[in-house]
C-alpha cells in the first residue's frame, strides 16, 4: 500500500480515531481513540470479552472475513486510512503480520510454512537463506534445522508458536500483531517468546493482546486498558478506559477502574 | 461367448478400467469444484438449492442413468465422435462419472469444511488471496479426506453395474478404445448369471473368479484409503 509518511521508525504507526466496532447491529466496542508508536511494544489488556481481539483484528482488516463485522471511525496507518476504498486488504496484510492465540502452523513441512508466505508475496531471492534467516530470527532454528522437511504440526506448541512468528516475519512486515501469543504456552516457551519480542521490537511495531498483566509489564512500552460494561440490551460493551505508558498504567493510573484491575481488585 | 477366450479376465478388467477412468475424469474435477464452491464460495441461497440437486443426483436409480446414457447421451455423442458405436465405454463412463460425483463432492466438502478456520486466517494474515488460501492451505489440510472420497468414488465406479451393462454393452473385448462395446466385470456377471448357466461349467466357475476379483479390488482400495487417511490425516486440537 502507499505510505505517504517517510518518518519510518519514529512517530506514530497507527492513529485510531473515534472508532466503534460492530458485529451486525451489536456494538461490541465503543469509543476507541489511541495512537500506536512505531517500533515499540503496545499491550492491550482487560477482562475477556472487552474487545481486545476485535480491535486488534481491525489493524490488518482480518475482521473483513467476518461478514457481519464493521467499524465506524478511522484507523490510519502511516497516514493512510486503512479502510479507504483504495486500500487492498491483501496488500495491507503483507505489511501487517499477525500471530494468533493458538499456534496455527500450516499442515506443510516446517520449510514450507516459511516459504509459503514468501512465495505468494513474490519473493525472488534465495529461499533456503530466507527460511534459515526467519527461523533464526524467531529463535527456533537450532531446534528445527535438522527436520525442516517434517510437518509443522510435529513440533511442540511452543515451537509451533515460534514457527508462526518466523512465518510472519519471513515476509518482512512492518507491524506484528500478536493476539495472546503465549496463552497456550508453558512458562519456558512463554519466556522465549517474550525475549524474542524484545529483539523484534528493534525492527517491528508490535501490538500484543494479553490478559497476563505481568506479561504486559515485562514486555510493553505502552498499555491500553479495556473494560466492558453491561448494556441495556443485556450484552456487554467494551470500551477503552485508559491508554498510557506501561509504567503509568501499573503504578499511577488516572482511572479507578484501571487501578482496581491492575492491582487485582476486580470482579 | 468369449471372442478372445485366451485373454481371460483381463478383457473384463480392461473394460472396468476404461469406464472407471472416464468416470473419474468427470467426477474428480467436477466433484472437487462442487465441494470447493459449496464450502468456500456459495452464498447460503445457492447452497440451499445446489446441495439438494447433488443429493437428488445421488438418489437416481442407476438403471435410469444407464438408459439415459444409452438412449440420450450416446446418440448426442455420435454427432461429435466419429466411429462411436451404440454400446460404448465413453458414454457409460461419462454417466458413471455423474453417478459417483455426489459421493466425491459431499465427502470432499465434509473434509474441506473440517479444516479449522484458524488455518484460513493464518493464510489470509500473510496476505494470501482467497484462491491462494484454498489451493495452498485448505485443500492441503483436507487432502486425506479428499483422497478418501476419491477412492470411495473409484470403488463405486468399479462395482457399479447397471450403467455399464446397459450402455457399454456385454461384449468382452480387450481394448482401451472408448468407442466400442466392451463388457466390464460387473456386466459380465450380469450376463452370465442372467442366462441359465449349468452348475460346474467353466462359465459357472468364472462367475466366482470374477466376483472374487471384484471383491479383492474393492478390498485393496478400502485398505489403501484407510492407510492413506491414517498416514496423512493432520491432527488439530
Ligand atoms: N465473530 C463474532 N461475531 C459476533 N460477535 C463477536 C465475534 N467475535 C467477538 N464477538 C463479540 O465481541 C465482543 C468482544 O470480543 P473479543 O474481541 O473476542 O474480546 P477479547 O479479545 O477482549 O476477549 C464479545 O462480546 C464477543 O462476544
Ligand atoms: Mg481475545
Amino acid at each position: 500500500m502507499q505510505t505517504n509518511s517517510p518518518a519510518v521508525g519514529t512517530g506514530t504507526a497507527f492513529y485510531v480515531d473515534n472508532t466503534d466496532y460492530y458485529y451486525g447491529s451489536f456494538q461490541a466496542v465503543r469509543d476507541v481513540t489511541l495512537d500506536i508508536p512505531e517500533r515499540k511494544i503496545t499491550a492491550f489488556i482487560g477482562p475477556s470479552g472487552c474487545g481486545k481481539s476485535t480491535v486488534l483484528r481491525c489493524f490488518n482488516r482480518l475482521n473483513d472475513l467476518i461478514p457481519s463485522a464493521h467499524i465506524k471511525g478511522r484507523i490510519t496507518y502511516r497516514g493512510v486510512d486503512i479502510y479507504d476504498k483504495g486500500v487492498d486488504p491483501i496488500d495491507l496484510r503483507r505489511n501487517i503480520g499477525m500471530v494468533f492465540q493458538k499456534p496455527n502452523p500450516f499442515p506443510k513441512s516446517i520449510y514450507e510454512n516459511i516459504a509459503f508466505g514468501a512465495r505468494i508475496n513474490g519473493y525472488k531471492g534465495d529461499m533456503d537463506e530466507l527460511v534459515e534467516r526467519s527461523l533464526r530470527a524467531a529463535a527456533i532454528w537450532d531446534e528445527v534445522k535438522d527436520k525442516l522437511k517434517e510437518s509443522g504440526l510435529s513440533i511442540s506448541g511452543g515451537q509451533q508458536q515460534r514457527l508462526c512468528i518466523a512465518r510472519a516475519i519471513a515476509i518482512e512486515p512492518q507491524v506484528l500483531l500478536m493476539d495472546e501469543p503465549c496463552s497456550a504456552l508453558d512458562p519456558i516457551s512463554t519466556r522465549s517468546v517474550e525475549e524474542l519480542m524484545q529483539e523484534l521490537k528493534e525492527r517491528y511495531t508490535i501490538i500484543i493482546v494479553t490478559h497476563n498483566m505481568q506479561q504486559a509489564t515485562r514486555v510493553s512500552d505502552m498499555t491500553a486498558f479495556f473494560n466492558a460494561e453491561p448494556t441495556e440490551k443485556g450484552g456487554k460493551q467494551g470500551y477503552l478506559v485508559e491508554y498510557a505508558p506501561t509504567q503509568t498504567i501499573f503504578n499511577s493510573p488516572q482511572m479507578e477502574a484501571t487501578q482496581d484491575y491492575v492491582s487485582g481488585r476486580f470482579g | 461367448m468369449f471372442t478372445n477366450p485366451q485373454y481371460g479376465i483381463f478383457v473384463l478388467i480392461s473394460a472396468t478400467l476404461l469406464t472407471s477412468v472416464v468416470a473419474l475424469l468427470v467426477a474428480v474435477p467436477l466433484g472437487l469444484m462442487a465441494a470447493i464452491f459449496l464450502s468456500e464460495y456459495a452464498s447460503r441461497q445457492v447452497r440451499g438449492w445446489l446441495k439438494p440437486i447433488l443429493e437428488i443426483l445421488a438418489g437416481v436409480p442407476t438403471v435410469v442413468f444407464g438408459y439415459f446414457a444409452l438412449l440420450a447421451v450416446t446418440p448426442i455423442l455420435r454427432l461429435f465422435v466419429p466411429g462411436l458405436q451404440t454400446f460404448n465405454g465413453l458414454s457409460a463412463g461419462l454417466i458413471l462419472g455423474f453417478a459417483i460425483l455426489p459421493t466425491i463432492a459431499s465427502l470432499s466438502e465434509d473434509a474441506i469444511y473440517a479444516v479449522p478456520q484458524s488455518l484460513r486466517q493464518g493464510a489470509y494474515a500473510l496476505g494470501a488471496t482467497k484462491r491462494e488460501t484454498i489451493t495452498n492451505v485448505v485443500l492441503r489440510a483436507g487432502l486425506s479426506g479428499i483422497v478418501a472420497s476419491i477412492i470411495l468414488g473409484v470403488a463405486r465406479a468399479v462395482g457399479e453395474t447397471m450403467i455399464v451393462t446397459l450402455a457399454a454393452g456385454q461384449n468382452p473385448t480387450l481394448t482401451l478404445d472408448p468407442r466400442v462395446p466392451i463388457a466390464t466385470m460387473t456386466a459380465f456377471m450380469v450376463q452370465v448369471s442372467g442366462g441359465d448357466v449349468a452348475v460346474g461349467t467353466i462359465k459357472y466357475k468364472s462367475l466366482f473368479a470374477v466376483g472374487m476379483t471384484l471383491f479383492l479390488i474393492t478390498l485393496v482400495l478400502n485398505i489403501f484409503s484407510f492407510w492413506f487417511v491414517r498416514r496423512f490425516q493432520e491432527k488439530y486440537e
